[in-house]
């Protein structure tokens, strides 16, 4: 789960780190009032979860009322990258001399966290790591027992931070491996912690990923996950209990299996069509799944045909054919046309229980993606 | 030969008084695999389809001889469990158990490293020598003995590629689900030595997906020590950027786009793996090696 800008800063005040003073609002007149609270100049900046804000218009910096305003019409309402742009943070313009970079992520490949400090702060981090990798000094904590102090500072003074904030970058890194283990997160990163004049160090960015599997256990941050929630379906997923991805194509994909749904993505692709989303339902998926699944693909407004490909492991077919049947009985007429393939435990069953005036059914799965794709086609 | 499980691994349950540990120890035993004893904190003196419940599983392995542990311990406790399957110790641990919150399988990973024990997963279908003994939740029926091996980071996604090689008559030395979650134990490269090392493995089909290194990993391992031929898939091709696709570990990261299907595809023809485009064609190149 990643949290927005506005609940990522709110984490980091309460964790003790220096954030500039902010207000989220949600109109023109709540982004005046806040920026005269805050006090000129400050920055309007959208509250939605994609990279590169900036550069598409979705950050302004003002100086007065009348700028303030300006901005909040032309960001409130504002489609950014495809998200709808309802909130803005409005927050106080820190006047900087230098941006550095902090963060806190999992080496996968090690099995262990890793923090890290670059001073080439302000730019896309992953760009410098690539062209200039030694710009990042990277430091592995023991999983057991954390980040040592020694490491936070040895990261610092590698990175080549300036003396005189030497210390207190290295105490930001502490707290945020802190923050990091304290509340799962996967990822911490702070783009840039600005520097300014006076040698006061603040983070002027947040970005924070929480492991979704630790939610159980982070009750705080697990109540912000509606809030973050960017997309109606993704949100009815989340009631759903399924792993579920809006993409843009007009085929619904349904499968059992990360692996195997991803697949069937791909041979989507592969045969000429476009994949809508991607649907995981699980293992062992009883009838109301099955059914749930598909009025989530159907209330996709873009989506032409459905393909629905089981393979049974603890799945059972029949269950599963069950479900399709029982949700498109209830219909009066089938909203998309539907290609069902089952296979593995009780495929057979499934096969002979399946209604084939509401689904059409194929035995492999090249003929079952390839079916839905020429439905999607014919729609058109 | 096989890999790792074979008729003398003698399997300890862990979790076997929950709903999918019983059910799945019944499906095991059915396949014939050598279930010894269950372990669940405060059920010792039970018994589950005939097999001795401990309270713990060094009481399981000293009691019952048992050497491998399979975990279906739900996951805010699963952590716990690895962590005393390896201190037991045994030979092998399986865990089936998905969601363990990441930085607990941190913790876990490094302990495992102290330790000589292999572990395969968490969030995998376990591993299977057909014919002898499985070891987790995949559906035995599917596959048949024979001389391909087969590691793969999903489940079902092996189901599909086991069938289409059965289904024309290729069997398999053992098949190993190694798990979709971005800490696992057993990755690829040692997946692939162990076959490199069975000399009754012919080939090997290895199914990837989005996300980490590990593919990567392996090609060039491949390129560098193998001499039997492998064929790969690669799941995730129209995955967006920044999207966890279902498995933890199964996510292109961001603005760098490391972890991309295409870089794995990339590597593994580099390293002279033909990859398929659907599962069937991996089944194809398996064929032309045997």
């Amino acid at each position: 789960m990643k949290l927005h800008e506005y609940q990522a800063k709110g984490v980091f005040a309460d964790a003790g780190l220096p954030v500039p003073d902010s207000k989220l609002a949600s109109t023109t007149e709540e982004v005046v009032d806040a920026a005269a609270e805050i006090g000129y100049p400050v920055a309007v900046k959208a509250q939605v979860q994609v990279g590169g804000r900036g550069k598409a218009g979705g950050i302004e910096l003002v100086d007065d009322e009348a700028e303030a305003r300006e901005a909040a019409d032309n960001i409130l309402g504002m489609d950014l990258k495809g998200l709808h742009v309802d909130r803005v943070l409005v927050e106080e313009a820190v006047d900087f001399v230098d941006e550095l970079y902090v963060g806190v992520t999992m080496d996968r490949n090690r099995g262990k966290p890793v923090a890290m400090v670059s001073t080439q702060g302000g730019v896309n981090i992953e760009e410098v790591a690539a062209d200039n990798p030694e710009a990042i000094a990277r430091e592995h904590a023991d999983p057991a027992f954390g980040l040592q102090p020694y490491q936070a500072r040895r990261a610092v003074y590698e990175a080549g931070v300036d003396r005189a904030v030497a210390g207190d970058v290295a105490s930001i890194l502490t707290t945020l491996y802190d923050l990091w283990a304290d509340s799962d997160a996967t990822e911490i990163e702070v783009n840039p912690v600005m520097v300014t004049a006076d040698d006061e160090v603040v983070c002027a960015d947040a970005v924070m990923n929480i492991d979704d599997d630790a939610l159980f256990r982070q009750p705080e941050l697990a109540e912000m996950e509606e809030e973050a929630a960017e997309d109606d379906l993704e949100a009815k997923a989340n009631e759903y209990g399924f792993d579920y991805v809006r993409l843009s194509g007009n085929v619904g994909i349904i499968g059992n299996g990360a692996g195997l749904v991803m697949t069937t993505l791909d041979l989507v692709d592969y045969f000429g069509g476009e994949p809508a989303n991607f649907l995981d339902i699980g293992g062992g998926a009883k009838a109301e799944r099955v059914t749930n699944a598909l009025d989530m693909v159907f209330s996709d407004e873009n989506v032409d045909s459905v393909v629905f490909n089981i393979f049974g492991g603890i799945t059972r077919g029949d269950e599963v054919a069950k479900g399709i049947n029982e949700a498109l009985e209830s219909f009066d007429e089938i909203p998309k046309k539907v290609v069902v393939r089952l296979a593995g435990t009780n495929a057979e069953e499934g096969m002979e229980i399946l209604n084939t005036d509401l689904v059409t059914v194929e035995s492999t799965l090249e003929d079952a993606v390839q079916r839905a794709v020429e439905y999607s086609e014919e729609a058109n | 030969m096989s890999i790792l499980v074979d008729n003398d691994t003698r399997v300890v349950v862990q979790g076997i008084t929950g709903g999918e540990g019983r059910f799945h120890t019944g499906q095991m035993m059915e396949y014939g695999t050598n279930v010894v004893a269950g372990a669940v904190p405060g059920k010792g003196g039970e018994t589950v389809e005939g097999v001795p419940v401990y309270d713990t599983v060094r009481g399981a392995a000293r009691k019952e001889d048992a050497n491998a542990a399979v975990v279906f311990v739900p996951p805010a406790f699963a952590a716990d469990a690895l962590m005393e399957a390896l201190d037991s110790p045994v030979d092998l641990v399986v865990a089936i158990t998905e969601g363990i919150p990441q930085q607990d399988m941190a913790k876990v990973y490094k302990r495992l490293k102290e330790t000589d024990t292999v572990m395969i997963g968490p969030n995998c279908p376990g591993i299977i020598t057909p014919g002898e003994a499985k070891l987790g939740i995949l559906p035995g029926n599917i596959f048949a003995e024979g001389d391909v091996g087969l590691v793969s980071r999903s489940g079902t996604l092996t189901y599909q590629v086991v069938d289409n090689l059965t289904q024309r008559g290729i069997g398999q030395t053992t098949a190993v689900g190694i798990g979709g979650d971005p800490i696992i134990g057993t990755d690829f490269v040692d997946a692939l030595e162990y076959f490199e090392n069975d000399p009754e493995t012919k080939a090997v089909a290895m199914c990837g997906e989005i996300g980490g290194e590990d593919e990567e990993e392996a090609a060039a391992y491949i390129a560098e020590y193998m001499d039997t031929p492998v064929a790969g898939f690669i799941a995730g091709r129209t995955a967006p950027p920044g999207k966890r696709m279902g498995h933890a570990g199964a996510i292109v990261s961001g603005g760098g786009g490391t972890g991309t299907a295409e870089s794995k595809i990339t590597a593994l023809n580099d390293a002279g793996v033909p990859v398929g485009d659907t599962p069937n064609e991996v089944a194809d190149h398996i064929e032309s090696f045997l």
